[in-house]
């Protein structure tokens, strides 16, 4: 298995932790990745609200460098993951709109004949690579630790091919898989809010409360995450979020990767643990058992 | 504050129509929107519709009523922040996340707000980091959006207090990363502004 790597800018900084789990993960793993040469932005949901031909063109760009290495794309960040997918679909639709778009790529030397699937990272571990192949190589079972999977919005709908869209199990049933007690948790689905926490800070406070306060009700002791918007907002804002609501939230929040990757035995240091804001407690602190 | 809508239509609600129905004509079902029957699923499926003063549901009953303009200045289409509960949940497969996108496109281009208008002027600076580096800087993005819309928020202690957080655990690049092909992206917005935009 191998797939054309395309980070997106998020994972260069405020989400490095993801990229490094993830590489990290997938190398144990022995899933190759490629990263895609030179990569540009994909504009998220901003290119897409100011011009669309731009917009799903310079995206496009992306789709042909990856074409050439002949690999399908794995894109970690939902946003990224959405806009690649939205483009390649678009470009599908008819072959008008494909030649409309490689119109403008032949002003770059480029095209693509979309001919490449675009994937999320937990749907090739999940549905490709396979929960019992994982569960052979984990060192470290998650035992005791109770675990929120959150989704997000933009991977599970519309672009995303998961099992349910309002109750998706993936997350749920790889974590069970490695001894994590997976918490029931109704809001898996409900959007973070993305950037509406720069533009409208009010309105994305009070998405992120409420998420974390149904991930503590469930008594979550640490919300994974697919996504390094949701990341960020659920953790970094977390005492705003007590401040203006006066709750007390020091929930932690990371990676799907980060986690999955201490199961399979890499250390809290190779996997940035010590990059989040509210850190992980230590295994002796939550008692996860090590079965070598 | 709104007047009653007129037997005929202005010539610019006419004119702001005809380039809203190109906008979706660039998506599939994009005039299934035409199929609303106003059940308000949407609005009961949006995580901010609280904060809307135009709701989803309402969107539609206004733009059927001849208030596109309103519409467009509303901060509803603004505050979606594309999450597409309700695109996956309409009963009539009205694609309402994306008709979204084009009214913003749309708002965008006939620039029917102010400068300041926080998430256009977010949208407006993120284009702008792309345009210069091909990438988005996330440290280059803060900045502008504040010095564009609200200077005085750098000083706000919350912001400064998540930059240098950010910045003493490395993940806060102090420099852009400039990707060798310029020219490429520089060549494809300069193609693709001369075909329209659409």
């Amino acid at each position: 298995m191998e797939y054309a790597y395309y980070p997106g800018c998020s994972l260069e900084a405020t989400g490095r932790p993801y990229d490094v789990s993830l590489r990290l993960v997938f190398q144990r793993l022995g899933i190759g990745l490629k990263e895609i040469e030179d990569w540009n932005c994909c504009g998220a949901t901003s290119y897409i609200s100011m011009n669309k031909l731009t917009a799903y063109s310079l995206t496009a760009r992306n789709l042909a460098y990856a074409e050439r290495m002949g690999l399908d794309v794995c894109a970690p960040c939902s946003s990224c993951f959405t806009i690649l997918s939205k483009v390649n679909r678009h470009m599908r639709w008819g072959e008008e709109h494909k030649a409309h778009i490689n119109e403008v790529l032949a002003a770059a030397g480029l095209s693509y004949s979309a001919s490449l699937e675009v994937l999320h990272p937990l749907g090739i571990l999940v549905d490709f690579y396979g929960i019992e192949r994982i569960q052979e190589r984990v060192v470290r079972r998650l035992e005791g630790l109770k675990v929120a999977p959150y989704y997000g919005c933009q991977i599970v709908r519309p672009q995303g091919r998961f099992d349910d869209r309002e109750d998706p199990q993936q997350l749920d049933n790889l974590f069970a898989a490695l001894g994590a007690d997976v918490v029931p948790f109704p809001m898996k689905v409900r959007c973070c809010g993305g950037m509406l926490m720069t533009s409208y800070e009010d309105v994305a406070l009070k998405l992120n409360r409420d998420i974390l306060t149904a991930a503590s009700d469930a008594g979550a002791d640490v919300v994974v995450t697919t996504c390094p918007l949701c990341q960020i907002n659920l953790e970094a804002y977390q005492d705003r979020i007590n401040k203006v609501y006066g709750e007390r939230f020091h929930m932690p929040v990371i990676y799907f990767t980060q986690l999955l990757g201490l199961a399979l035995g890499l250390s809290r240091e190779e996997l940035k643990l010590d990059e989040m804001v509210v850190p992980l407690p230590t295994t002796d602190q939550r008692r996860i058992e090590v079965h070598a | 504050m709104m007047t009653p809508a007129p037997v005929a239509l202005g010539s610019k609600e006419a004119e702001l129509r005809a380039a809203f129905w190109d906008q979706v004509a660039t998506f599939p079902n994009g005039s299934k929107i035409r199929d609303c029957i106003q059940c308000g699923t949407c609005t009961g499926s949006c995580p901010v519709a609280h904060a809307m003063d135009i709701s989803p549901r309402e969107l539609v009953a206004l733009f059927r009523a001849g208030f596109l303009e309103d519409i467009l200045r509303s901060r509803s289409i603004w505050i979606c922040a594309s999450c597409y509960a309700c695109t996956v949940r309409c009963p009539q497969g009205i694609r309402v996340t994306d008709s979204v996108y084009a009214l913003k496109r749309l708002a965008a281009k006939k620039g029917i707000f102010p400068k300041t208008f926080p998430a256009h002027a977010l949208s407006e600076a993120f284009v702008g980091n792309i345009h210069s580096f091909g990438r988005n800087w996330e440290l280059w993005l803060g900045l502008k959006y504040y010095l564009s819309t609200h200077p005085t928020g750098l000083l706000s202690p919350n912001v400064q207090k998540f930059a240098l957080r950010m910045l003493r655990r490395g993940r806060l690049a102090i420099r852009p990363t400039r990707i060798r092909g310029m020219k490429e992206v520089r060549a494809i917005i300069k193609k693709a502004q001369s075909m329209g935009g659409l």
